[in-house]
């Protein structure tokens, strides 16, 4: 148990390269006077960032579940706070989708953008390393301090380059997001007290709380996870923010955003507060089936490309948190599948939506219609991520949902039918959604507008490579999960023989701290 | 026989220079033609900088051992120190934000400065007296300085207002302090910190007079630190002085009084410790809860910010009420960082300009990142601050502040206080919302359209230091989180 983090690679600083990177991106940003400059230092940073995360796939080990491209080094004395990060099978997936979809979101910007360029490279850049940091924290508050810090680009991002309703939007997510994040805080440190005095993850997941503690502490976290998936009653201000974003920021939102919630739960509720989980699961499962079909719904009624997108990420993350809350291997891999494929799918369509609103200036379907005849390659590509949303056979959504799916009908058939539901109802607003914008009779706005230059086509085509490779030969991106999540049922099951505080903490590591 | 030993003088000799200089520029004020009147700001900076050496000195060399001084009337501590440290800092970056600001405001008078360096030394005798009646003197030099300095603008009506409104209540808060000091000298015979501490302990638990005593002075340092409800005065007088002034009062004369309030609390009356810290908890949360709710509907920036510096306190209260070494160091964190932030916060308002007046209003900040893209980013980085979210020195405060109430079973309190953390963040965003999401055009014929922003080398420099310590203090606290501990209050 001597090493629960290893650091084997070639690189032994990759992973703090790969999170710091952005920010020498955006120092270097101070030397540049000219706006396009700034905007080819944003694409080769964010380019260069891609490439350097690759070998954290290639050098994964994926037998192992312990964390890997681990480095500890001691941050504040009293209390003791590290800044340790490593990745495992859980968030290995989550820091390559962030890395590739960020030299997309630059692109995708590229023209869109007209007003004060260097800053929004500059909040750009400065999300993507805060969204890195959640996903490689092994210290509660580092953790905490990557979850807050990404704050204030996104509400930067929302209001300032967002569309009319803007500032409400902006301040609408922030406050809802602050308030779920600040009770996180507070459980943090009540965890502190409670599990060693240590801010050490890893130790954390292992010790034992008491019932009522683990009940208290599991409402705080949902609270703070259920806003960013999010969850049905906290999911208000997410049609906003989306709709009012910029296209970039919201695939960053929906790709990525929304996906630190549904991590949140696997990496912390699940091993820390296993009893708690296993009381309050039904409580989770039915508000994810009521995401499920209520945002379908929602999205059967939008009028308004983004909206209908940004209801149907609401259905889709229901699928994410009903698979982790069914427990068990299935649902839970599914789970985790389904997250990388939203951020694929979905940050497809968000672009898709962000296309059609340069060319016409309008989000609403009605506007959009009959775009296969001046656009085929726009329709061919909105075709198919609006297949893969709908999870056709062959592509990614229909090997995820088909896990969840599977997951849920083994823990209760019940819910294995109304989540089913949900598949149907994607399909019926998918599909009318299709019919609306790529058939049907071209209106005024859309007979004259030209299609796809090569420079849009290459922000798609990468995603539409990933839907069809995902589609088709999903086991590379399921195997590097295996050990992860088989580990994570190890340590929910620890119940009375668990191990005692502290033993395969960070401090044993060799070379970690002095 | 000698009344004050050389080893007396040396204690106090951050608190001799700094009264010394204070005393010399009242006197060369006059002498001094008007084109060399920044010799006497460079004098006030050269004493404050001597100072500054002396008491950091001191703290290496007295580290852990208090000394006392004047026969037990007066301490020289790593706890003082630190804060006198801080204090001293903070004066000399308000004399250079002065030097700026009160030239833009017409009251460039060289007395100014001398009764910074009178309040500071009245400050520094306040965070190292170890006698009620010491502690009560640097109050009142402290105040009666204070007092002066807001109504600098005697030509205005706002000014004078807020002068006498300060000096009125002010002085009320005193007379209830002193008969608070003067009850416990009546039951315990002591005024020394050390002497009343004794006498409590020999009382049965739950005396009347005690608890009388205890709660008005409660109400005085209550009132210095403007914890609710006594915080009646602070948005009429921090609207009213000139804002250097209020910046000053906001930090430092805030940071002084709690360190005062947290010597006496847990020196003096540590043995009534159960009594006081439910009072404390109250006052805690009232403070909390009015000046985060009243924050919001503030449209002037100055009264804005009273509200958000009356927030602040209740958050350090935090630390007090918790009351014990981990707390105290959380108060000590607190108090630091929130003088950067606050400090940044208010120079930047000093920056603007309407016409030949301040531009106070919050209105004023609209469009500000696309006037001064500077100004507006220190700006958007002092709100994120106060706010406190990471990675900055905010983050830092509040983090300890939650981690000592957490640690001493005050989990509740520790709720309250992030969902009014969430509360505030409202209206400090408003701020950046202001300044970044609407166009300097969108306001024409609002009050902010024909808004200038006044740059000088000095406010340059009140702003670098404000920002790099905000962040610094963010992303590498760990030094003076280390400092902050190792000086907390030798607890019985």
């Amino acid at each position: 148990m001597q090493d629960v983090i290893l650091n084997t690679t070639p690189l032994p600083h990759l992973l703090t390269l790969v999170i710091l990177l952005p920010l020498v991106g955006v120092a270097m940003m101070a030397f540049f006077k000219d706006e396009a400059a700034v905007k080819y230092v944003a694409f080769w940073t964010t380019g260069l960032e891609f490439a350097l995360s690759l070998p954290l796939y290639f050098w994964f080990d994926p037998a192992t579940h312990r964390m890997q491209f681990g480095e500890v080094v001691q941050w504040i004395s009293t209390p003791p706070i590290r800044y340790a990060v490593g990745i495992d099978g859980i968030s290995l997936w989550l820091v390559l989708l962030t890395t590739l979809l960020m030299p997309i979101c630059v692109v995708c910007s590229w023209t869109a953008i007209k007003s004060r360029v260097r800053e929004f490279m500059i909040t750009l850049l400065a999300m993507e390393t805060a969204l890195l940091g959640v996903f490689c924290a092994l210290d509660f508050v580092l953790f905490y301090v990557f979850w807050e810090a990404m704050l204030i680009p996104m509400y930067l991002l929302i209001g300032v380059w967002g569309g009319p309703n803007r500032i409400y939007a902006a301040i609408k997510f922030f406050l809802y997001t602050l308030a779920g994040s600040l009770l996180l805080l507070v459980a943090i440190i009540v965890l502190y007290f409670q599990g060693g005095h240590t801010f050490d993850i890893l130790a954390l997941s292992r010790a034992q709380y008491g019932e009522t503690l683990q009940a208290w502490l599991f409402w705080a976290f949902f609270i703070a996870f259920a806003v960013k998936v999010p969850m049905f009653p906290l999911h208000t201000w997410l049609p906003d923010a989306h709709v009012e974003a910029p296209t970039a920021g919201s695939v960053i939102l929906a790709s990525i955003l929304l996906k630190m919630g549904a991590y949140g739960f696997l990496r912390f509720s699940l091993p820390m507060l296993p009893d708690a989980v296993g009381r309050f699961t039904p409580i989770v499962l039915a508000l994810s089936i009521i995401a499920i079909l209520y945002g379908a719904y929602m999205a059967l009624a939008q009028s308004d490309f983004k909206k209908l997108i940004a209801y149907s990420s609401v259905s889709h993350m229901g699928f994410v948190t009903l698979g982790i809350f069914v427990l068990n291997t299935q649902g839970v891999e599914g789970a985790l599948l389904q997250m990388l494929n939203h951020g694929i799918t979905t940050g497809g369509l968000f672009l898709c939506v962000g296309l059609i609103y340069e060319r016409t200036h309008s989000r609403m379907l009605a506007d959009n219609g009959g775009l296969s005849k001046p656009m085929p390659r726009y329709a061919t590509c909105l075709v198919i991520f609006a297949l893969s949303s709908l999870a056709l056979p062959g592509t990614n959504n229909f090997i995820g949902e088909f896990l969840v799916l599977v997951g849920s009908f083994l823990y209760n058939k019940a819910i294995a039918v109304a989540a089913a539901l949900g598949v149907i109802l994607a399909a019926v607003y998918l599909l009318w959604m299709v019919q609306r914008v790529a058939f049907g009779v071209p209106t005024e706005k859309t007979a004259r507008v030209t299609d796809l230059n090569w420079c849009e086509m290459a922000t798609l085509v990468p995603l539409i490579v990933l839907i069809f490779w995902i589609g088709v030969f999903p086991n590379p991106f399921l195997t590097p999960m295996h050990a992860s999540i088989a580990h994570t049922f190890d340590v929910m099951a620890r119940g009375s023989e668990a191990l005692p505080t502290g033993v395969g903490s960070l401090s044993g590591i060799p070379g970690g701290l002095p | 026989m000698t009344v004050v030993s050389t080893a007396d003088l040396l204690a106090i000799l951050p608190e001799l220079l700094v009264m010394t200089g204070g005393c010399l520029l009242l006197v060369l004020a006059p002498l001094t033609p008007p084109h060399r009147k920044e010799w006497l700001t460079y004098l006030s900076l050269a004493t404050l900088g001597a100072a500054f050496v002396v008491s950091y000195w001191f703290m290496g060399a007295f580290a852990g051992v208090p000394r006392p001084a004047f026969s037990g009337l007066y301490v020289l501590d790593a706890y003082g120190t630190f804060w006198k440290l801080l204090l001293i800092g903070v004066s000399a970056l308000i004399i250079l934000l002065a030097k700026a600001h009160l030239k833009l405001e017409e009251i460039d008078l060289p007395e100014f400065y001398a009764f910074i360096l009178l309040s500071l030394s009245g400050m520094m005798v306040m965070v190292s007296g170890a006698d009620l009646l010491v502690i009560y003197l640097g109050l009142e030099l402290m105040s009666l300085c204070l007092y002066v300095m807001a109504g600098f603008k005697r030509y205005e009506l706002r000014p004078l207002e807020a002068a006498a409104k300060y000096f009125i209540l002010g002085s009320f808060s005193s007379g209830i302090l002193l008969y608070g000091i003067s009850l416990l000298f009546g039951r315990t015979g002591s005024t020394t910190l050390a002497g009343i501490r004794e006498g409590i302990a020999s009382l049965p638990a739950g005396d009347p007079i005690l608890m009388l005593a205890m709660s008005l002075l409660v109400v005085g340092f209550g009132f210095k630190v403007a914890a609710v409800p006594f915080h009646m005065w602070t948005p009429d007088v921090y609207e009213g002085s000139p804002t250097s002034v209020t910046a000053y009062m906001a930090v430092a004369s805030k940071a002084a009084s709690f360190a005062a309030f947290v010597r006496v609390f847990l020196g003096a009356l540590g043995g009534l410790k159960e009594d006081w810290q439910l009072l404390l908890v109250a006052v805690c949360v009232a403070t909390l809860i009015l000046g985060n709710v009243v924050a919001i509907v503030q449209t002037n920036i100055k009264r804005m910010l009273a509200y958000s510096s009356i927030a602040h306190a209740g958050y350090a209260l935090i630390g007090l009420a918790v009351a014990d070494a981990f707390g105290t160091a959380s108060v000590m964190l607190y108090l630091a960082i929130y003088a950067f932030m606050t400090l940044g916060a208010f120079t930047v308002v000093t920056m603007l300009r309407r016409g030949g007046l301040e531009g106070d209003e919050i209105d004023d900040f609209t469009g500000l990142a696309k006037r001064n893209k500077w100004a507006a980013l220190v700006m958007l980085l002092f709100m994120i601050s106060l706010t406190g979210i990471p990675p900055t020195g905010g983050f830092i405060a509040k983090f300890y502040v939650f981690m000592a109430a957490v640690s001493a079973g005050m989990t509740g309190l520790a709720v309250l206080a992030v969902i009014f953390a969430a509360v505030s963040a409202y209206y400090y965003l408003r701020v950046v919302m202001v300044m970044y999401m609407r166009d300097p055009g969108e306001a024409a014929g609002t009050p902010g359209y024909n808004v200038r922003v006044v740059v000088s080398p000095a406010t340059i420099a009140v702003l670098l230091v404000a920002s790099v310590a905000v962040l610094i203090l963010g992303v590498f606290p760990d030094q003076l989180v280390k400092a902050a501990q190792s000086a907390v209050l030798p607890l019985k």
